[in-house]
C-alpha cells in the first residue's frame, strides 16, 4: 500500500508539555521537526490540574526558561492568580504557582508552535519506531504513524506522557481511552518492547470537576492571589503581569465524606483490585487518604477555577476513582458542595511508562542511538516535570543529531538535574514528583537565581539571544560590585542609625559596624538600610535581591559551594560507557549487576546507585587508575 | 578522594616497645603540630622533609608521651602527601590516646585500605600490587560494615535508632510544609524543634561520653575458648565471669551455639567466644556449632584450649591442636580436683604451648590463667583488634560531627533562620548517626514524608 514519506531532522512524538518544549527547542535550533499528537485540539492540555509550578515545581519553569523553554512565558500569558509560597520560609523555598486559565494555556503554546519556523504539526499517532541495527542495540531512523506514514528523521523525541495503553477507571466503568476521553496510543508500547525497552505500569488520578453555579461559595474561605505578582519568566515585564486575579476557595471534608467512602471501598477499583499500575504516594485519592490517614477527622479541599471560560471548579484534594454515583454522594458531604453538580467525572488512568534507568542522562536510550524521552512516559509526573525534561531531550536530540555534546546538568546545577538524575539513576516506583528535599544543594538552586545559574548554558545551547546572556553578565557584575560596596560602608552609632534600627526592633549599636553585618541580622534587610546608606546606587529590584540574599546567607551558601566542590570532583570522574564491570575484581555481586544495568557515566553517579556502596566505589576508582596506567604504559 | 587529613595506628595495637602513629593528608603536618611540641621548640612546618624530630605529645599542658617524629612532605612519602609518623611508647593506651588527639584536632580515622589506597591512586604503588589492594579494601570494609552491626553494643544501637527516628519525624515535617505550605503550618515551629533538638544533642552528648570513657563497640582481645565436649569450657567462661552464663551440665555437646561475653582481667578486656565442643558428629545442629568454632579460631587472637585432664587424651584432641596449632595458646588441664591422667609433658609433645593446670569448677588456677594472658599481652605476643578500634574511633569521629551538626540547627534557630536552614544540619546528623549504626540515608526522608503526612491533590 503506497503511504506518505517524508523526512525530518526531529521527530517529537505527543504535544503534552514536554512535547512542546522539545519540538520548540529543536526548531528553535533550526532543525526541520514534525511534531506528531493525537488531538491537535489538545496541545499543552493540563488534564489534571490547573495550575503551573508550586513548591518546588516553580524552580523547574524558571530553570526551563532560563534555558530558552516555553512554560513560564505561556503561564506568564494566560494565568488567572498568582501566589508565592512559603514567603514566610528561607529564600530557597519560595516557590512561584499560578492558576491557568486552561483553554487560553493550550491556545496560546498552540500560537506559538504554528508561528515557529521549521515547525511542523501533525495529528497522527505514531505507531512505530524504525530503527536499523547496531552493534549492542540500534540507532533511530524514522517514526511511523498508525496509517502508514513513515517519517525518516535523526533524532526521535518521544513524550507519549499517559497515552500507552492507556486505561481510565470510574469504580466499575473501565475505558480504554487516554485523558479526558482522548483516544489512547496502542501500538507503540509493543515497538518499544520489541527493542528490547522495559516498559512499567503507572497510575495516576484526578477530581471530578463541578458546576460553579452549584457551589455555595459562602460556607468555604476564599483564596486571594498575591497583591503584587511575579512573573515566572525572566523576559515578562512585571508590569505586564499585574491583572484582576480570580479568586479559590477552601473547605473540609468531614467525617459524613469518610463514611460514604469507607463504605464503598469495594467499588473502587484500587481496593478492589482492578488497577495493576503504581500510584503516586504523594497525591493519594481521596480513599487512599481516608484509609491510610484514618486518624484524620478532615481533609483540605481547594475549589480552585478551571478558567474564564468555562464554569467547571477543579476539586482539588479529592481525586478518586469511585464509581460516579458515590462520587456524587461523597462530594455533596463536603460544606458549599450540598447540591454540586458534576460536570466531569474524577478518574484514574492506567499507562505505559519506561524504567528511565535505561537512559543516559541526556535522556537518550542507552541502546537505542538518537532516540530520546521525556515527560511522563520516563516514569515522572507532573506539566512542569514533563515540559523540563522535553527541553533536555529536544535540545540533546540537535546535539546529538550535530555530533557535539549533550547538556547535562548536574545536581549542583539544577532542579533539573536532580531531576534526571534521580530518574535515570536510582529505583523508581511510582510516579516521580520533584520536591525541594530531593535537591541537597537547594540553598544554591534558587527561584531567584535561575537566570544566573542556567542563562549561560541556554545561550550555549542556542535559545537564549545575546542581549539576554549579556544582561545577566551585567546583573551578575552590578550584584559582585553592589556586595562588595556594601562591605565596606560602615555606619557609626549616631542618631539616624539607632533611631532606624529601634523602628525595625532591632538592638541599638554600641559602637561603628558594617552593613554587611546589619543585613545578616533577622529583622533587617539590604532594602531597609537604605536611609543610612546615602551612597548608594540605583539598581534593578532582581539585583538587589540577590545582593540581600547573598549577604544574608553567606555563612550557609558558602558551606553549600564546599559541599559541592566535593561533589563535582566525583562527578567530573567520568567511567567508560563499554566498562564491564563484572571484569572488575573485588566488586560485590550486587554492584555488578546494578552497574552494568545502569551503566553510570560519573563516579558520581555510580555512587548514588542503590547497592554500590562506598568500598565498591574505591575498588572501582583503583580500577580507573589501573586502566589509566596500563594505557600509559602501552603508550610508552 | 579528598586529600582530607587521616590517621591511623600503623603498628598492632598491642603493648609492643614501640607504636607508630600515621598521619597523612593536606594538613598532615598542621594537625601534627597541635599536638606535639618538639624540643628543639621549632614547629615541623618548618622543619625538613626526611628529617627526625625528638618531642613530646602534649594534651593541652600535660604529657602524653615522649616521642620520636619522623616528617615526609608530599610527594616524597607512602602516600605522596605530606605525612607525619608519630613514634611512641607502645602502650595501646597511649597510641589511643595521641590517635584521638589528633581526631579532635581535625583529622578523620582513615578509612580500611585508605593509606595504600592513597599511595595507589597517587602513583606509587605499580600494578602487580593493585588487585591486592582492592581485595584489602574490600576485606576490610566488610569487616568494618559488620563490625558496625554486631559490634555495637545493643543500648547504644537501640538510642541511635530512636533519635534518628525522631530527626527523620522533624525533617519529613519540615518537609512536608515546605512542600504543601498549604496543608502544614510551620508557625513557632523553630521553638518546638528547638527543645527537641537539645533533648537529641543531650543523647548524643550522653553517647559521645560513654564512647569516650569506654567504648562503644565491644572491644577486647578475641579470645575463643575450645575443647572437646564436657571438658570444662562453659565452667571455665563462668569463672571467669562469676556468674552463671553459659548452660553448664554433664551431658556432652549442651554448649550448641557460641556464646560471646566481655571479660576483664586485670587490666585487659577479652572478647571470649565459648564454643561447641569439637568432636565428630552426626548431629547437623552440633556440626554447625563446630564450624563456626572451627571459623571463629581462624579469626582469633588468643585460643584457650580445654583438656579434660580426667581422661585420655583422644583422636578429637588431636583434631583440635591440628586446628589451633599455629595460633596463641594457652592450653588448660581442668579437672585438677579429679585424678588426672594428661600430663603437662604430654600435651607438650603434641601443642608446644604455655599449659596450666586448673579447675573451673572450684575456681583453681584461673587467677594464674589471668598473669598468663597479661604477661603474652605485654610481650606484645597478643593484641587488640585494631579494626574493632578503629571502627570505634570512626563512629566516635561520626558522633562529634552529629553534635556538631545538631549544636549548628540551635545556632540556625536561635538566628531566627527560617525552616529550610536548619534542615541541612538536621539532615547532616541523621547521617552521621546513620554510619554509627551502619545505614545510610537513601530514600528515608521521602518516605517518611509520604508515610507519615497526607500530601496534596
Amino acid at each position: 500500500m503506497p503511504c506518505i514519506i517524508e523526512n525530518y531532522d526531529v521527530c517529537v512524538v505527543g504535544a503534552g508539555h514536554a512535547g512542546c518544549e522539545a519540538a520548540l527547542a529543536a526548531a528553535r535550533l533550526g532543525f526541520e521537526t514534525i511534531l506528531f499528537t493525537i488531538s491537535l485540539d489538545s496541545i499543552a492540555m493540563m488534564p489534571c490540574n490547573p495550575n503551573i509550578g508550586g513548591s518546588s515545581k516553580g524552580h523547574l519553569v524558571r530553570e526551563i526558561d532560563a534555558l530558552g523553554g516555553e512554560m513560564g512565558k505561556n503561564i506568564d500569558k494566560t494565568f488567572i492568580q498568582s501566589k508565592m509560597l512559603n514567603k514566610s520560609k528561607g529564600p530557597a523555598v519560595h516557590s512561584l504557582r499560578a492558576q491557568a486559565d486552561k483553554l487560553s494555556y493550550t491556545m496560546e503554546m498552540r500560537k506559538t508552535l504554528q508561528s515557529t519556523d521549521h515547525l511542523t504539526i501533525r495529528q497522527a499517532e505514531a505507531a512505530e519506531i524504525i530503527t536499523e541495527s547496531l552493534e549492542g542495540g540500534y540507532r533511530i531512523v524514522g517514526v511511523k504513524t498508525v496509517s502508514g506514514g513513515t517519517y525518516y528523521c535523526k533524532a526521535a523525541v518521544l513524550c507519549t506522557g499517559t497515552y500507552l495503553n492507556a486505561r481510565c477507571l470510574t469504580g466499575e466503568m473501565v475505558t480504554h481511552t487516554g485523558p479526558n476521553g482522548l483516544q489512547a496510543a496502542n501500538s507503540l508500547t509493543d515497538s518499544l518492547k520489541l527493542h528490547n525497552v522495559e516498559i512499567y505500569r503507572f497510575k495516576t488520578g484526578t477530581p471530578a470537576r463541578i458546576d460553579k453555579r452549584s457551589i455555595d461559595f459562602s460556607k468555604m474561605s476564599e483564596q486571594f492571589g498575591d497583591k503584587t505578582v511575579v512573573p515566572f519568566s525572566f523576559t515578562t515585564d512585571p508590569k505586564d503581569v499585574q491583572i484582576d486575579q480570580v479568586s479559590c476557595w477552601l473547605t473540609y471534608t468531614n467525617e459524613e465524606t469518610h463514611e460514604i467512602i469507607r463504605n464503598n471501598l469495594d467499588r473502587s477499583p484500587l481496593f478492589a483490585g482492578v488497577i495493576e499500575g503504581t500510584g503516586p504516594r504523594y497525591c493519594p485519592s481521596i480513599e487512599d487518604k481516608v484509609v491510610k490517614f484514618a486518624d484524620k477527622d478532615r481533609h483540605q479541599v481547594f475549589i480552585e477555577p478551571e478558567g474564564i471560560h468555562t464554569n467547571e471548579m477543579y476539586i482539588s484534594g479529592m481525586s478518586s476513582s469511585l464509581p460516579e454515583d458515590v462520587q456524587q454522594k461523597m462530594y455533596r458531604t463536603v460544606p458549599g458542595l450540598e447540591n454540586a453538580k458534576i460536570v466531569r467525572n474524577a478518574y484514574a488512568i492506567e499507562y505505559d511508562c519506561i524504567n528511565p534507568n535505561q537512559l543516559f542522562p541526556s535522556l537518550e536510550f542507552k541502546t537505542i542511538k538518537g532516540l530520546f524521552c521525556g515527560g511522563q512516559l520516563n516514569g515522572s509526573s507532573g506539566y512542569e516535570e514533563a515540559a523540563s525534561q522535553g527541553l533536555v531531550a529536544g535540545i540533546n536530540a540537535c546535539m546529538y543529531i550535530q555530533g557535539k555534546e549533550p547538556l547535562i546538568l548536574d545536581r549542583s546545577e539544577a532542579y533539573i538535574g536532580v531531576l534526571i538524575d534521580d530518574l535515570v539513576t536510582k529505583e523508581n516506583h511510582e510516579p516521580y514528583r520533584m520536591m525541594t528535599s530531593r535537591a541537597e544543594y537547594r540553598l544554591l538552586l534558587r527561584q531567584d537565581n535561575a537566570d544566573l545559574r542556567l542563562t549561560k548554558k541556554g545561550y550555549e545551547v542556542g535559545l537564549i539571544p545575546k542581549e539576554r546572556y549579556d544582561w545577566v553578565v551585567k546583573k551578575e557584575q552590578m550584584i559582585a560590585e553592589e556586595i562588595g560596596r556594601i562591605s565596606k560602608v560602615v555606619v557609626g552609632a549616631n542618631q539616624s542609625v539607632q533611631s532606624l534600627l529601634i523602628s525595625y526592633g532591632s538592638i541599638p549599636l554600641n559602637t561603628g559596624t558594617s552593613l554587611t553585618e546589619l543585613i545578616r541580622r533577622p529583622e533587617l534587610n539590604y532594602d531597609m538600610l537604605a536611609p543610612i546608606d546615602p551612597k548608594r546606587p540605583e539598581l534593578p529590584a532582581e539585583v538587589k535581591e540577590q545582593v540581600n540574599i547573598n549577604i544574608k546567607y553567606e555563612g550557609y551558601i558558602s558551606r553549600q559551594f564546599k559541599q559541592v566542590a566535593q561533589f563535582k570532583k566525583l562527578e567530573k570522574k567520568l567511567l567508560p560507557k563499554t566498562l564491564d564491570y563484572s571484569d572488575i575484581h573485588g566488586l560485590r555481586i550486587e554492584a555488578v549487576q546494578k552497574l552494568n544495568q545502569i551503566k553510570p557515566v560519573s563516579i558520581g553517579q555510580a555512587s548514588r546507585i542503590s547497592g554500590v556502596s562506598p568500598a565498591d566505589i574505591s575498588v572501582i576508582l583503583v580500577f580507573l587508575e589501573q586502566l589509566r596506567q596500563r594505557k600509559k604504559d602501552d603508550g610508552r | 578522594m579528598g586529600t582530607d587529613t587521616i590517621v591511623a595506628i600503623a603498628t598492632a595495637l598491642t603493648n609492643s616497645g614501640l607504636g607508630i602513629i600515621r598521619i597523612s593528608g593536606e594538613e598532615a603536618i598542621e594537625t601534627a603540630d597541635k599536638v606535639i611540641s618538639l624540643k628543639s621548640g621549632k614547629k615541623l612546618f618548618a622543619c625538613d622533609s626526611h628529617t627526625i624530630h625528638y618531642g613530646f605529645v602534649k594534651d593541652g599542658e600535660r604529657i602524653v608521651d615522649e616521642v620520636m617524629v619522623a616528617l615526609m612532605k608530599a610527594p616524597k612519602s607512602y602516600t605522596r602527601e605530606d605525612t607525619v609518623e608519630i613514634n611512641c611508647h607502645g602502650g595501646v593506651l597511649v597510641m589511643q590516646l595521641i590517635m584521638g588527639l589528633l581526631l579532635k584536632k581535625g583529622a578523620r580515622p582513615a578509612e580500611p585500605g585508605e593509606f595504600t589506597k592513597r599511595a595507589f591512586l597517587n602513583g606509587r604503588i605499580d600494578l602487580a600490587q593493585a588487585e591486592s589492594v582492592m581485595d584489602v579494601i574490600h576485606a576490610q570494609n566488610e569487616f568494618a560494615l559488620k563490625a558496625s552491626i554486631e559490634q555495637l553494643k545493643g543500648a547504644v544501637s537501640e538510642n541511635v535508632r530512636k533519635l534518628r527516628e525522631e530527626i527523620l519525624y522533624e525533617l519529613a515535617y519540615i518537609e512536608s510544609a515546605m512542600d504543601d505550605p498549604e496543608h502544614f503550618e510551620l508557625e513557632d515551629y523553630g521553638n518546638q524543634l528547638l527543645v527537641k533538638t537539645d533533648r537529641i544533642l543531650g543523647e548524643v552528648k550522653r553517647l559521645l561520653y560513654n564512647a569516650e570513657n569506654g567504648s562503644i563497640l565491644k572491644e577486647g582481645i578475641r579470645t575463643v575458648i575450645v575443647g572437646k565436649p564436657n571438658s570444662g569450657k562453659s565452667s571455665l567462661l563462668n569463672a571467669l565471669l562469676g556468674k552463671e552464663r553459659a548452660i553448664v551440665t554433664d551431658i556432652a555437646g549442651t554448649t550448641r551455639d557460641a556464646i560471646e561475653e566481655q571479660v576483664r582481667l586485670n587490666e585487659i578486656s577479652l572478647n571470649i567466644i565459648d564454643t561447641a565442643g569439637i568432636r565428630a558428629t552426626d548431629d547437623t545442629v552440633e556440626q554447625i556449632g563446630v564450624l563456626k568454632a572451627k571459623e571463629y579460631i581462624g579469626k582469633s587472637d588468643l585460643v584457650i584450649y580445654v583438656v579434660d585432664a580426667s581422661v585420655p587424651l583422644s583422636g578429637d584432641d588431636f583434631d583440635i591442636v591440628r586446628l589451633i596449632k599455629d595460633r596463641n595458646v594457652v592450653v588448660l588441664l581442668n579437672k585438677s580436683d579429679l585424678e588426672t591422667v594428661v600430663t603437662k609433658e604430654e600435651i607438650r609433645v603434641i601443642l608446644d604451648k604455655t599449659a596450666l593446670s586448673v579447675s573451673t569448677k572450684y575456681g583453681k588456677g584461673i587467677e594464674q590463667l589471668g598473669c598468663t594472658i597479661e604477661e603474652m599481652f605485654f610481650h606484645g605476643k597478643i593484641g587488640y583488634n585494631d579494626e574493632v578500634y578503629i571502627t570505634n574511633e570512626r563512629h566516635k569521629a561520626s558522633l562529634r560531627l552529629a553534635e556538631a551538626s545538631l549544636g549548628m540547627v540551635r545556632n540556625s534557630i536561635a538566628d531566627g533562620m527560617p525552616e529550610d536552614f536548619y534542615t541541612i544540619d538536621l539532615m547532616d546528623a541523621y547521617r552521621e548517626l546513620g554510619s554509627v549504626i551502619g545505614e545510610s540515608v537513601e530514600d528515608d526522608l521521602v518516605n517518611e514524608i509520604f508515610s507519615r503526612f497526607c500530601m496534596g491533590k
